[in-house]
């Protein structure tokens, strides 16, 4: 249950406070180290509170061998700070990469200018 | 005249690359020209690198159309593309493409074919048959069939099918799991995503069947987070063959229970390690077990559990079909039947690819995958995920065959092919191996959670130039330890790749400075 907690919590917040563990505990009557330590392993319980956007960058092998590395540097000096860019271990679109994670949405084949693009629909959709 | 109708892929690379507004582009030009369609979202063929790949029915043959964008349709629309008419981007019908027509479709064969949620068009297509059939032939019967078959765990480890159910089927107790591991995290995969987005009642069935075969009544199946759309199809899926009767107690009247509950990861490499995603079903930290105990004596809440891969799984149907010596007769040496093969990273032509084992990595690159998108020359393949070894050209002519590859410090594993170019620092991509076993370690046993870290450091220390030789010598120490003495793949493999960029590609960590 606890797993399905905090999958709730943070698609709904997008992060996990103190508070919220400390909270979560007492309810579950958990330790809250019980807790910390769930949050803490698993990669999609994140501490600390994101951007208006979360970008998911790949960073695994396939990735890699189609500029993944280049196109993370390229993508923190692309985006303001409203905009969190996070490392993931394979999206599975690994045929057409390199491969990002917008808002929860997979989009493949990103070279810079698709990512500057994507940047610019972000940027719309606020406006 | 009927609706013309048109395919366009619901399917997370062809949507990544634009197929939902194809889709939408296509039923606005369709309803500006009067013209009556049905749109049917099938899931991919398979063929990467052509989406989204459009196909029309005209008279009963599907006319394709690769890498159709949504700018595309007016002229497509102009064209004809109702009747098939011609464009540079028509590929002809889709059954003589011959990426798809070479293959060995035996586990993906209605993927690309069917409409992916409709289950009238999963039973117009075998859909369920094998579970009638299963019923007909009882329990033990259908293990038998799966053990003649040689089918062998398709995600990574390759042990024997058969002899696993049979072990939970002779299990004590009346509770027992079916637990799916669609926790598909390796690179260079994505074979377990295709099916559930292509064909989800497919594994649904095969689920039942493995419930049925060893007496389970309820299954599992463990989906990584990372896979969004995936989790949208397949819960829509469990929910329609739950209200026709496909799921739930009694079905279809056979007096045979079973159901199915679909739980999502939280992001963690580890999880599709099979004790480590049994303690994240249960809501915990996905810290891998000691075996023994067997999952299939104490797996899921303590019970007897069978643990198997979607692609495992989703090979059963055809076997009780068509029988295990079919399956069985397919392949090479110990290496039965077909696996679905991911041509990934810097590849020309990526996709999937079924083919009997025994195909070469060459076969597969060159024949299918067309070389490198670069047009540089390939350096170096990694086989079977982050744990697999790094191949120089000089061993692309090994065959795909379990053992093969074990002979040469390698594994098939999940059967993802990535592919880098000369341009690749391999030095880096063993640096990479270290860092990526730190990050994901669970963290339980020693030689993964520091050896990782450990090892990053002293490739560090390589590619710096220092000490070369007693840095060598200690990472060589420290891949033994870590082989010999981590708890699970994790840490027992990460000295894979390791240790193949060390005896291929040493060179690349000459550049970094002088030898002292």
């Amino acid at each position: 249950m606890l797993v399905q907690i905090l999958q709730a919590i943070v698609q709904a917040h997008g992060w996990v406070s103190e508070d919220t563990i400390r909270q979560l505990a007492q309810a579950l009557n958990l330790s809250r180290a019980d807790v910390h330590g769930v949050v803490e392993y698993y990669h999609d319980f994140r501490t600390a509170q994101p951007g208006r956007n979360i970008v998911k960058i790949c960073q695994a092998e396939a990735c890699q061998a189609m500029g993944s590395r280049e196109l993370t540097q390229h993508a923190h000096a692309a985006v303001d700070a409203g905009t969190t860019i996070e490392p993931v271990y394979c999206l599975g679109n690994c045929a057409c990469a390199p491969a990002v994670m917008v808002n929860g949405k997979t989009i493949g084949r990103v070279d810079a200018a698709r990512f500057d693009a994507l940047v610019a629909d972000l940027r719309g959709a606020e406006k | 005249m009927s609706a013309v109708k048109v395919y366009v892929p619901r399917e997370t690379t062809s949507v990544s690359v634009g197929a939902d507004a194809v889709a939408v582009a296509i039923a606005r030009a369709a309803k500006q020209a009067g013209a009556s369609i049905q749109i049917v979202r099938n899931g991919s063929w398979g063929a990467c690198w052509l989406e989204p790949l459009v196909e029309v029915d005209v008279d009963g043959t599907r006319i394709a159309y690769g890498n159709v964008a949504a700018a595309d349709i007016p002229d497509l629309f102009a064209a004809g593309l109702l009747a098939g008419g011609d464009h540079e981007k028509r590929l002809g019908p889709i059954n003589e493409v011959p990426y798809l027509i070479s293959q060995d479709r035996w586990t993906f064969w209605r993927c690309g074919l069917i409409e992916a949620l409709s289950l009238e068009d999963f039973l117009l297509h075998q859909g369920f048959k094998a579970l009638q059939k299963a019923w007909e032939m009882g329990p033990d019967a259908v293990i038998d069939a799966v053990t003649a078959s040689g089918l062998r765990g398709r995600g990574g480890a390759g042990f024997p099918t058969g002899i696993k159910w049979r072990t939970v089927a002779d299990a004590a107790g009346p509770q027992k799991y079916i637990a799916c591991n669609a926790d598909e995290g390796d690179s260079g995969t994505f074979s377990d995503r295709m099916l559930m987005e292509g064909d989800p009642f497919g594994l649904l069935e095969a689920l039942a069947i493995a419930g049925f075969a060893v007496g389970a009544d309820k299954a599992y199946i463990y989906l990584r987070s990372e896979y969004p759309l995936t989790h949208t199809i397949l819960a829509r899926a469990i929910e329609t063959a739950r209200e026709a009767g496909w799921l739930g107690s009694d079905i279809q009247g056979s007096g045979f229970d079973f159901d199915v509950e679909l739980h999502l990861g939280a992001g963690s490499y580890v999880c599709g390690e099979e004790t480590a995603m049994l303690e994240s079903l249960e809501g915990k930290k996905g810290i891998v077990r000691y075996k023994p105990p067997l999952p299939a004596h104490e797996g899921l809440f303590g019970k007897p559990t069978v643990v198997n891969n979607v692609v495992t799984l989703a090979s059963v149907p055809n076997i009780v079909n068509l029988g295990g010596e079919r399956y069985a007769g397919m392949g090479v040496n110990r290496s039965k039947g077909t696996l679905a093969f991911q041509l990934a990273g810097n590849i020309r032509r990526g996709g999937l690819v079924e083919k009997s084992f025994g195909v070469t990595l060459r076969e597969l690159i060159d024949e299918y995958g067309g070389g490198t998108a670069s047009g540089r020359p390939v350096k170096a393949v990694q086989v079977g995920g982050p744990l697999g070894a790094y191949l120089p050209e000089s061993q692309l002519d090994t065959p795909l065959d379990y053992e093969a590859f074990a002979a040469i410090g390698a594994m098939i594993g999940h059967g993802g092919i990535v592919v880098f170019d000369d341009t690749v620092d391999m030095a880096g991509q063993a640096r990479f191996a270290m860092e990526f076993c730190a990050i994901e370690s669970c963290g339980k046993c020693t030689p993964c959670r520091i050896g990782s870290t450990r090892g990053v450091e002293i490739i560090d220390r390589m590619i710096k130039g220092e000490e070369r030789e007693a840095n060598y010598d200690l990472l060589v120490e420290l891949c033994d330890t870590m082989e010999a003495a981590s708890l699970c793949a994790m840490g027992g493999m990460t000295p894979y790749p390791v240790r193949s960029v060390l005896k291929h590609f040493a060179e690349d960590f000459a550049s970094g400075g002088d030898e002292t």
